[in-house]
């Protein structure tokens, strides 16, 4: 049985010098088969394999990481959460997640730190204004709160944005989504972590996927850097490695891998209190608890593997951040990195089946999957319980790029994160 | 972050370039023949390697002429650079 983590449990093991509180999970030696793997540790796999085992009842399930739990793209992302999409799937699906996100940290006994400090998504020209004014209207209609803040309001909500007509990329309005926020990304693995273990689940790390078996059009288990495992059932949740495990079972995906950036700055005291996001400048920014700003570049255009962009992605970004928060000016960056995000050419994720049976994908969520962690997990789980997939994820299954019916978020929305 | 050395103009910064894209995907010949699936292969399914891709970039900001490079995705080293038409030497 897991120790419940509480303010008796904290002053309790401050006796022993926090030196004694139990593991959080196991760290098992895989076993020869198993019902269900998960293959990519990171928040989307963590959370199939709880709620597989919470509201599925399954047992001997376990999550394959070829690193430690977490250090993909869920411990390299800026953290922004929010609904506001324009499509009706896309509301259904990124809204599922955000209500979720409001009790997990009850859920999970373990604080993921999720804070609704508001979203504002800035409009910089007429298009953006008509653009953010529809997505307002829909989210809407849709049961999702979104506000319109006009120039005067945007400065009165984050005092710090420069506001003056004299910029090369004026403001001129914003939406604010006010249930919308940032959480902490390592703690959100490590709950799920935490509680997919206390349920069974084998979290095994530092195994690497090397090739998928298969006999026909079935499963027969995973070649691993820790031994071959028979399982007739496969999720994968590989993010920017989709396509690699596609590839290891002769399927095709609709993906392309490319380098995505973030950094941030030397802490500061706290300055701003909200996420701001602008699209046509591509530069979002929040601050961090430790009171590191949290600032998100864009995407390179080509493929790589490699975790890491180009300096002029950077440079373009912090010159968008200098123009519109002239008081950031003199602050230094403390670290930069790169994750790698798998892209559908509609920005929308795939949660689905695929022609080879017991084989599901989780991927396509690109540059801004965290803030579906819990949804994703959820739907996932449902999809490879049921093996069809939930009503909220059926429009993002792989056949509408054959159909057509695709959720094109690319333009319509402010979509990058 | 890598050079890249157009076959026209020679080395530049890769800022210079614009990606197109995995190279010698060819159009369907009879497009009025080509099926549901077949279309959604040629349109939107994509290799994507990790490891030698044989890619099309632009010198958009040079010569402005198309060409291909085979480039090892896993680390960005390039491995060759070969004229539209040609056939990469590895
Ligand atoms: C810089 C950056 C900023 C971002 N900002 C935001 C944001 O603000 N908001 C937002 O919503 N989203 C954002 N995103 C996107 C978000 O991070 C991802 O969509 C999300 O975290 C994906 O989670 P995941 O669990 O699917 O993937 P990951 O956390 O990447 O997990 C996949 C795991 O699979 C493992 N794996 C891969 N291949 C194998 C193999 N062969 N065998 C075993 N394991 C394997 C990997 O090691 C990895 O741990 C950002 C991404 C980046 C890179
Ligand atoms: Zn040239």
């Amino acid at each position: 049985m897991k120790n419940k983590y509480s303010i008796f449990s904290l002053i309790k093991n401050s006796f022993s010098y926090h030196e004694n509180w139990q593991r959080a999970w196991r760290d098992p030696e895989p076993k020869s088969q198993y019902d269900i793997i998960i293959i990519g540790g990171g928040g989307h796999g963590l959370a199939t394999a709880y709620y597989l085992a919470k509201e599925h009842n399954l047992k001997n399930i376990a999550v394959i990481e070829k690193g430690w739990i977490g250090g993909g793209n869920t411990g390299r992302n800026t953290t922004i959460i929010r609904s506001n999409y324009l499509w009706d799937a896309s509301a259904g699906l990124y809204d599922h997640a955000l209500k979720i996100w409001e009790n997990l940290s009850q859920e999970l006994n373990y604080n993921i730190m999720f804070s609704q400090r508001g979203v504002m998504n800035l409009a910089h020209n007429l298009h953006d204004v008509r653009e953010l004014k529809r997505r307002t209207h829909a989210n809407r209609l849709n049961g999702i709160d979104c506000e319109w803040l006009n120039v005067e309001q945007v400065k009165k909500f984050c005092p710090i944005i420069n506001c003056s007509p004299e910029i090369r990329y004026p403001v001129m309005g914003s939406t604010l989504q006010r249930r919308a926020g940032t959480a902490r990304h390592d703690a959100v693995a490590w709950g799920y972590a935490r509680g997919a273990d206390a349920m069974g689940v084998d979290i095994i790390q530092n195994c690497e996927v090397k090739g998928i078996k298969r006999k026909g059009d079935s499963i027969e288990g995973i070649d691993t850097t820790k031994g071959f495992i028979k399982t007739k059932k496969i999720g994968v949740v590989a993010a920017g490695h989709s396509s690699v495990i596609a590839n290891m079972a002769g399927l095709r995906l609709p993906l392309e891998s490319k380098p995505l950036q973030a950094l941030v700055s030397e802490p500061i005291k706290p300055i701003i209190d909200t996420v701001v996001m602008s699209n046509a400048v591509h530069a979002y920014v929040s601050q961090s608890d430790k009171g590191e700003l949290v600032i998100g570049a864009g995407t390179d255009s080509y493929i790589s593997y490699t975790q890491k962009g180009t300096h002029e992605i950077v440079e373009g970004t912090l010159k968008a951040i200098i123009e519109l928060y002239p008081i950031f000016s003199r602050l230094r960056m403390l670290r930069q990195w790169g994750g790698v995000v798998d892209i559908c050419p509609d920005a929308s994720p795939l949660i689905t089946k695929t022609s080879i049976k017991g084989l599901y994908f989780n991927c396509g969520w690109g540059t801004g999957g965290f803030k579906a962690t819990p949804g994703s997990g959820h739907l996932f789980a449902h999809t490879i319980a049921k093996d069809e997939p939930h009503a909220l994820n059926a429009a993002f299954d792989i056949n509408r790029f054959v159909s057509g019916d695709l959720v094109d978020e690319h333009g319509a929305a402010a979509v990058a994160h | 972050m890598f050079i890249i050395n157009c076959p026209y103009c020679g080395e530049r910064d890769h800022a210079e370039f614009s990606y197109g894209g995995e190279a010698h995907l060819v159009r369907p010949k009879q497009p009025t023949e080509l099926s549901d699936d077949q279309w959604a292969e040629y349109l939107f399914m994509r290799k994507n390697i990790k490891g030698i891709q044989y890619e099309r970039w632009n010198h958009s900001h040079g010569c402005r002429r198309w060409f291909n490079l085979s480039r090892d995705t896993s680390n960005d080293k390039i491995h060759s650079v070969y004229k539209i038409g040609e056939k990469p030497s590895e």
